[in-house]
């Protein structure tokens, strides 16, 4: 049974009667008869961590929110657009009432006056089924004053982008929600203190999956949660499991279970049954590369384990390579993702990103010396930790971990 | 027409202004309103928008500019969004794309001859395991090949000649 992936199990989750048979807003009736502070206890407890990529413990996030503040806000970061993962779009489309209880028991956490789901322009779809489901919820008196009696009062609403990879990072998708450019802001303050989130008023950003997972806690309680996963990383996981293999998909399965797990069982092993696995990019095109060898398909996939291998699980867009695929190709496309992406505030991406573009394709070319396979690496190396937020980082992590990794595949398109 | 006082757009404008607490978070809900409109982000959607807001038209554009969504030039009926990001790459996305340009005569952002299709290539569009596929203004069509893609041309052609709403 899954408890993220409920749509593959309960025909019809979808639709509000169908969840709430099936324990929906059991989590979110508990959290009302909660102070919202026991509310934070349980999540954090729970050992719940961000899904969207940094792993960061949600309870704590929420802690962060100061209480004295007259207004808070919750936005959930429905952007998706990490290239492999397809997820959020599973979760949201499948079984989107999960993902509204779990907004909803995070905004009476931290007493915020309204959720803003932001999603991808892409999701238009999405977004008109997320707005007739909070109609359904508001005349049942789940969303809107007063809710379920408690004397809690709630809006919830959703905004599309319109095309921005940027907009997945927190700062940038507040921006993007006042209506200004999807552009990174400095940082402290941070969205969650006061003059930091959106509208300046402190604000708790939050993947869709993180918070389809809060119902489960505030239903089956945190020590149920716990006992899923690995001591460090606890509860389900989505895996996105796309490129060379039979069954590409989302599975979802605890985390620690291990790629060779996910890879062979679920998704089917190699594409092609003469050719063998060659390389893994276990966060979409933002975490590094890892050649897949028998060591690495027997790592758990937890935050902890996949550090050991030099490499994150991030938001688990598991893309897999194999032997016919040549990683500087691998390089110029995930190089072209970000150089398309980079929002243009910070020299080093804007200009790094535009520039490790020409001279890959100048490699791939043929036209390239041994000399620009160094000097890719440079840049990247100097791009690292000099922006004001974290998609310099990732775009220098392709060139740096390929590099690393499959010298042979940079040097057999270079001159001597 | 025009999307101030044009009856088929008020509800969903004022829907866009009481959602939040300052008038220009709506600016980028009223481009996709202007563009539904006028088929492209044209300069008089980029003036009303503005008025309706209370902002100059240049920090409009400016928005329309930054994303990808926003068309700054008339497009085709059917506006193509193909995703040839490496996970559908993988999969013989840029040989489906080139493929298709070649089958619609067009370049890269360009539009067909009979004004049907605008074809561009895209970003991850979080499809990765339905690969080939696209987006049609603005809707999913997944797990492509070029049969399947030549039947869709020919569909769209068909709906074309009927009269039906020009969606997003």
């Amino acid at each position: 049974m899954h408890i993220l992936l409920r749509g593959r199990d309960i025909a019809n989750i979808k639709e509000l009667a169908t969840y709430d048979k099936h324990d929906g807003f059991v989590g979110l009736k508990n959290a009302l008869a909660m102070t919202p502070a026991e509310v934070i206890d349980v999540v954090k407890t729970s050992g719940l961590r961000g899904r969207g990529g940094a792993g960061f413990p949600t309870g704590v996030k929420w802690s962060f929110i100061p209480q004295h503040e007259p207004v808070k806000y919750v936005t959930v970061n429905a952007d998706e657009s990490e290239t492999g993962t397809f997820k959020d779009r599973e979760i949201m489309e499948e079984n989107p009432y999960q993902l509204i209880e779990g907004s909803l028991i995070c905004a009476y956490a931290i007493q915020a006056k309204a959720v803003y789901i932001y999603l991808r322009g892409e999701f238009w779809d999405i977004g008109d089924q997320l707005d007739a489901c909070i109609e359904a919820l508001r005349e049942k008196n789940m969303v809107g004053e007063n809710i379920l009696g408690s004397g809690y009062d709630c809006e919830v609403y959703t905004h599309l982008g319109a095309g921005a990879y940027i907009c997945g990072e927190e700062s940038a998708l507040l921006n993007s929600l006042e209506g200004y450019l999807g552009q990174p802001r400095v940082r402290p303050p941070f969205p969650a203190q006061k003059g930091g989130g959106l509208y300046k008023e402190a604000t708790v950003v939050n993947n869709v999956e993180t918070l389809a997972n809060v119902p489960y806690i505030m239903r089956e309680g945190a020590e149920a949660f716990k006992a899923i996963g690995t001591e460090q990383s606890a509860g389900p996981k989505v895996y996105c499991v796309s490129g060379h293999v039979k069954r590409p998909g989302n599975y979802e399965l605890p985390m620690g279970a291990t790629f060779r797990e996910l890879l062979y069982d679920h998704a089917g092993g190699p594409l092609h049954q003469d050719r063998s696995f060659k390389a893994m990019l276990p966060s979409g095109g933002s975490g590094p590369i890892v050649p897949l060898t028998d060591e690495v398909l027997d790592t758990p996939m937890s935050y902890e384990h996949t550090a050991e291998i030099g490499t994150i699980i991030g938001s688990a867009s598991i893309i897999i390579m194999d032997e016919s695929v040549d990683i500087t190709w691998v390089a110029s496309k995930v190089t072209k993702f970000f150089a398309h992406e980079s929002c243009g505030k910070c020299t080093p991406c804007r200009e790094g990103t535009y520039w490790l573009d020409k001279v890959i394709d100048r490699i791939l070319d043929g036209r390239g010396t041994a000399e620009d396979v160094k000097r890719i690496a440079d840049v990247a190396e100097n791009m690292a930790g000099t922006t004001l937020c974290a998609l310099g980082d990732f775009a220098a992590n392709p060139i740096i971990h390929t590099i690393r990794h499959f010298p042979d595949d940079f040097a057999q398109h270079v001159q001597a | 027409m025009a999307i101030i006082g044009n009856p088929k757009y008020e509800e969903r404008i004022n829907h866009h202004l009481a959602k939040y607490e300052t008038k220009r978070s709506a600016v980028m809900p009223l481009l996709f309103i202007a563009q539904e409109e006028y088929g492209w982000v044209n300069p008089a959607g980029v003036e009303e928008v503005a008025q309706i807001l209370n902002l100059d038209p240049t920090q409009v554009k400016s928005i329309a500019g930054f994303y990808t969504m926003y068309s700054e030039k008339p497009k085709g009926k059917y506006w193509l969004h193909v995703c040839t990001d490496l996970p559908c790459a993988l999969k013989g996305a840029d040989e489906f794309y080139a493929w298709l340009k070649e089958e619609l005569g067009v370049a890269e952002g360009g539009t067909s001859d009979d004004g049907m299709f605008t074809v561009e290539h895209v970003m991850c569009l979080a499809a990765c395991d339905k690969a080939p596929m696209l987006q049609c203004n603005f809707r999913y069509v997944e797990n492509l090949d070029q049969d399947k893609m030549r039947e869709l041309l020919a569909k769209w052609r068909q709906e074309a000649a009927e009269p039906v709403s020009a969606g997003v």
